[in-house]
């Protein structure tokens, strides 16, 4: 979350993760059409066409994030994507870069519980298309995952892995799913022990049996037509492989028991998670937990979080709530950091906010301004291309309605006070909370 | 409340006409009488705006004891005025469905909000009363710059690499205020009061030491009407004096290390580098973005090849310059090293590629991979309204003007493959380096797992 941020002059990456992040921030576009169809290969294509810039953006992701891979080999599924960058069969890794590079196009993706993506921008204009889709066919459809790439990239995890252990965010967040999914998969996180049991094998079996044609989602954005987007959809589908069986039926999510962990670390703050897993993707309850949790911690400089932790008495820079549906139930994730000594008063003072809130719900003021928010601000939702690409390879990835964009500020609009009350009621128990302490100032 | 359908924007005439014209040909700008500058770029692809304010304050303007006043303003300015009480700020934001925030950095202080195009002269009013009728009381303050020592630690004081680049640059510096980090040393914070604010507000919140931006679905002249009418009463003031505070010259290479707990060491090394003064006369910062580009610009660029993936001596590694800033420039190279080698190990091979590079020079096929990218990234920016509206305050804030944008992308293009070679020869030398390292603590008596098991509450 960006709160107030101020910029650390001389960290060049961090600079450059700024520069991204604003890039990502905005730009183009209308009611929208989306075209949708399935390809010869089975894969489920989503359209947007739109010429306001001679640019086009894909995304494909597969179902094959966290949830796919077996406990054991935890990191699989991020190792897997990423080594779908380095070469084909045809062409290696430096050649594919190049390929890339000499058009000025971009490659992306992103690994998370649910999916497992990989994205090209590109521009419009002939031979740069061209060159770059074809380069992005190749390694999406015939990755050549090289000994050496596998070596390294693993060897990469590993460290990654490693430094993440002096990371009390990171030590936070796994803690905190860990706790939240017990034996589901959502629960799973890369080890290092789980890191080194991975064998090239495993990857290619992994892409195999989860890059499948048939559960790829495909969405393209931009400056091309219906007869060139099909085209294209063809080319980076068809030779995808095939599916010999359905992926294996995921165990339901188990809500957790209440508990809270901690753990100590070095670090001068405190970080803390509360939650529980909450509300799968689709889920009609997602709108009235929207518009609540707007008022309990979502709204910016506004949420009763906010004004509670931060404003009145300066316990955190950052405080935040928000629901993060999944394809079964995501959690609901409340998070804060603040100095050590001063850890108990700052949970203490959550918990009253989060326990206040589901005892009497937003009030209609609270309720007023969210919608206003939501509603009136829906058209900085999909004012670029980038963040138009997000939001359908979300509908798509997860069938939502092709109109959910569409409909999303009329059911927001309709959204009740006490179709919010019942919704917290409903998927935030308190008996099922869990709290996780990094960095605890209790000996 | 009823959603309006979006107009349908699926045109590109008049969108590509602009291209080939420059991407900052449709800018239009305008001083108002009390000095402050109004930039006004329209971009119709989608029904928003966004609004900044920029202000030519920033960490560079602080003096000794109080450094992060800068940005503790900045958050004080969401606390309240004379005529709109703490919090009201952000609560009518938020109620016209728009997005807000500030940042803070050496040069400058800015503020911006991106909102639904029909909620912009709300912002211009709300903007222009803090711009003169702020009020920085004791208690606000005395709340506020506990969050601002909450995001020093979460920020700095916890991220070991952040600790680095800090400590870096109090060392590359000796008499320049760069030296000291935006948020501000936390003895400073510790005891900075409300008046250090409400001063440092008195002396450089002013129309004349300010200008505002505005990029998207607008039309310029309304803008312009509506910037007189609001910001047109503020009353221009008298600016402090600036000192130059040059660094004198470096006499040596630097070395510093810190010791943080972590699990993996980390090297940052920068080299002082000239920025862009002069957008037609200058020619080294274009050749330093090349540079860049070519070592860590692409998908193909020679850190990630040499060091990455062919001697696997990182695990990490990059290269970053930012060619316009008001004081001194400086160009990092940085990286992770991998498991079993050391920061002194990927500094040899940093330094093998900049001796590569000065001894061979770059392909010319490198040079237009380079290119390619840039002219690529000039059609990929405009996606984003608010990327654009950030260029042409980093531009303007630098003493550049927006018209220098065009400009500076045409002399990238330019760039020749001795250009490159003679900048790496003279600019990548001992004489202008300082290197840190972060030598990894353990994590002392923190165990790897829980501590405790899990308890009930």
């Amino acid at each position: 979350m960006l709160k107030r941020i101020v910029m650390q002059a001389g960290n060049p990456l961090w600079l450059m993760a700024a520069a991204a992040l604003w890039m990502a921030a905005c730009a183009a576009q209308a009611a929208l059409p989306i075209q949708h169809w399935i390809s010869a290969s089975g894969a489920r294509v989503y359209f947007v066409e739109s010429h306001g810039l001679p640019m086009l953006d894909i995304n494909v992701d597969f179902d094959a994030g966290g949830r796919r891979v077996p406990a054991d080999r935890a990191g699989l599924g991020g190792l897997t994507q990423s080594l779908i960058k380095a070469g084909s069969t045809a062409h290696s890794e430096e050649e594919i870069g190049r390929r890339i590079a000499d058009v000025g196009a971009q490659l992306g993706g992103e690994v998370d519980r649910d999916r497992a993506g990989v994205s090209l921008r590109t521009l419009s204009s002939e031979r740069e298309r061209v060159q770059a889709v074809a380069a992005f066919a190749e390694i999406l459809q015939k990755p050549a995952f090289p000994e050496a790439a596998f070596a390294r990239e693993k060897a990469r995890l590993a460290d990654a892995v490693r430094e993440n252990e002096a990371r009390p965010d990171a030590v936070a967040d796994k803690a905190f799913y860990r706790l939240l999914y017990g034996a589901h998969p959502y629960a799973l996180a890369p080890e290092a022990e789980t890191v080194a049991r991975i064998e090239r094998a495993d990857v290619e079996n992994f892409y195999r049996a989860n890059y499948v044609a048939s559960r790829a989602v495909l969405t393209i954005i931009g400056d091309a037509d219906r007869t060139l987007a099909a085209r294209i959809a063809e080319q980076l589908t068809a030779g995808l492989p095939r599916a010999s069986q359905a992926p294996p039926a995921l165990p339901p999510v188990i809500q957790p028991a209440k508990q809270t962990l901690r753990i100590e670390s070095p670090a001068s703050q405190s970080h803390i998670l509360i939650g529980l897993p909450a509300i799968a993707r689709g889920d009609p309850d997602y709108f009235p937990l929207l518009v609540g949790n707007y008022a309990l911690g979502g709204g910016g400089f506004v949420s009763r979080l906010y004004l509670e932790v931060r404003e009145k008495r300066g316990y955190a820079y950052s405080v935040y709530s928000y629901f993060l549906p999944l394809a079964q139930e995501g959690p609901l994730e409340i998070g804060l950091q603040t100095k050590k000594q001063q850890s108990e008063e700052a949970l203490a003072r959550v918990r009253a906010v989060l326990d206040e809130f589901l005892a009497g719900g937003p009030s209609a003021a609270e309720i007023k301004a969210a919608k206003q928010n939501l509603v009136g601000g829906f058209a900085l939702r999909i004012d670029s291309n980038r963040k138009l690409l997000q939001q359908v390879a979300l509908i798509g990835f997860y069938q939502l309605p092709l109109t959910w964009l569409d409909d999303f500020a009329g059911r927001v609009d309709k959204v009740s006070a006490a179709e919010i009350r019942a919704a917290f009621a409903r998927r935030v128990r308190p008996e099922h909370l869990v709290t996780v302490i990094v960095g605890s100032g209790e000996k | 409340m009823k959603i309006r359908m979006f107009r349908c924007l699926l045109v590109l005439a008049a969108a590509l006409a602009a291209n080939a014209a420059g991407a900052q040909s449709g800018v239009r700008e305008q001083t108002l009488a009390n000095g402050l500058r109004v930039i006004v770029k329209e971009d119709h692809r989608a029904p928003t705006v966004a609004h900044m304010v920029w202000y030519r304050a920033g960490s560079m303007d602080e003096v000794s004891g109080t450094s992060g006043v800068a940005h503790a303003l900045e958050h004080m300015m969401f606390k309240g005025t004379r005529n709109v009480k703490s919090g009201e700020f952000s609560r009518r934001i938020a109620a016209a469905g728009g997005r807000e925030n500030a940042f803070t950095n050496r040069d400058y202080t800015a503020y911006f909000q991106q909102v639904p195009k029909a909620a912009l002269p709300l912002m211009l009013q709300l903007e222009a009363d803090r711009m003169s009728n702020l009020l920085v009381t004791e208690s606000e303050f005395s709340r506020e710059i506990k969050v601002v020592m909450e995001e020093r630690r979460l920020r700095t004081e916890d991220k070991p690499h952040a600790l680095v680049a800090e400590a870096l640059n109090a060392d590359a510096f000796f008499a320049h205020p760069y030296r000291r980090p935006v948020i501000g040393w936390m003895d400073d914070l510790l005891n900075m009061n409300y008046l250090d604010a409400r001063s440092w507000y008195a002396r450089w919140y002013a129309p004349n030491n300010a200008f505002v931006v505005v990029v998207g679905d607008v039309n310029a002249d309304e803008v312009f009407a509506l910037a007189k009418k609001y910001y047109g009463p503020i009353e221009a003031k008298a600016l402090p004096e600036r000192k130059p505070q040059l660094e004198p010259e470096q006499r040596g290479v630097r070395r510093l290390v810190v010791k943080a707990p972590a699990e993996l060491p980390y090297l940052l090394m920068g080299w002082k580098c000239p920025v862009l003064r002069d957008a037609d006369k200058d020619w080294q910062p274009y050749a330093l973005e090349v540079l860049v580009g070519v070592l860590d610009g692409n998908e193909s660029a020679r850190l990630n090849q040499a060091l990455v993936r062919d001697s696997r001596l990182a695990s990490e590694v990059g290269a970053g310059y930012d060619a316009t800033a008001r004081g001194p420039g400086m160009c990092f190279l940085e990286g992770t090293p991998s498991q079993g080698k050391s920061a002194a190990d990927l500094e040899a091979g940093l330094r093998a590629e900049l001796a590569r590079l000065v001894r061979d020079g770059v392909t010319e096929t490198e040079l237009a991979r380079v290119k390619a990218q840039l002219v690529a990234s000039q059609v990929f920016k405009r996606d984003s309204i608010f990327g654009q509206a950030m260029e042409i305050g980093q531009y303007e804030s630098a003493g550049l003007s927006y018209r220098d944008i065009d400009r500076a992308l045409e002399r990238v293009k330019a760039v020749s493959a001795e250009q490159v070679r003679a900048v790496a020869l003279q600019y990548f030398a001992d004489d202008r380096l300082t290197v840190a390292v972060l030598d990894p603590q353990p994590l002392d008596q923190a165990p790897r797992r829980p501590a405790a098991q899990a308890t009930a509450h």
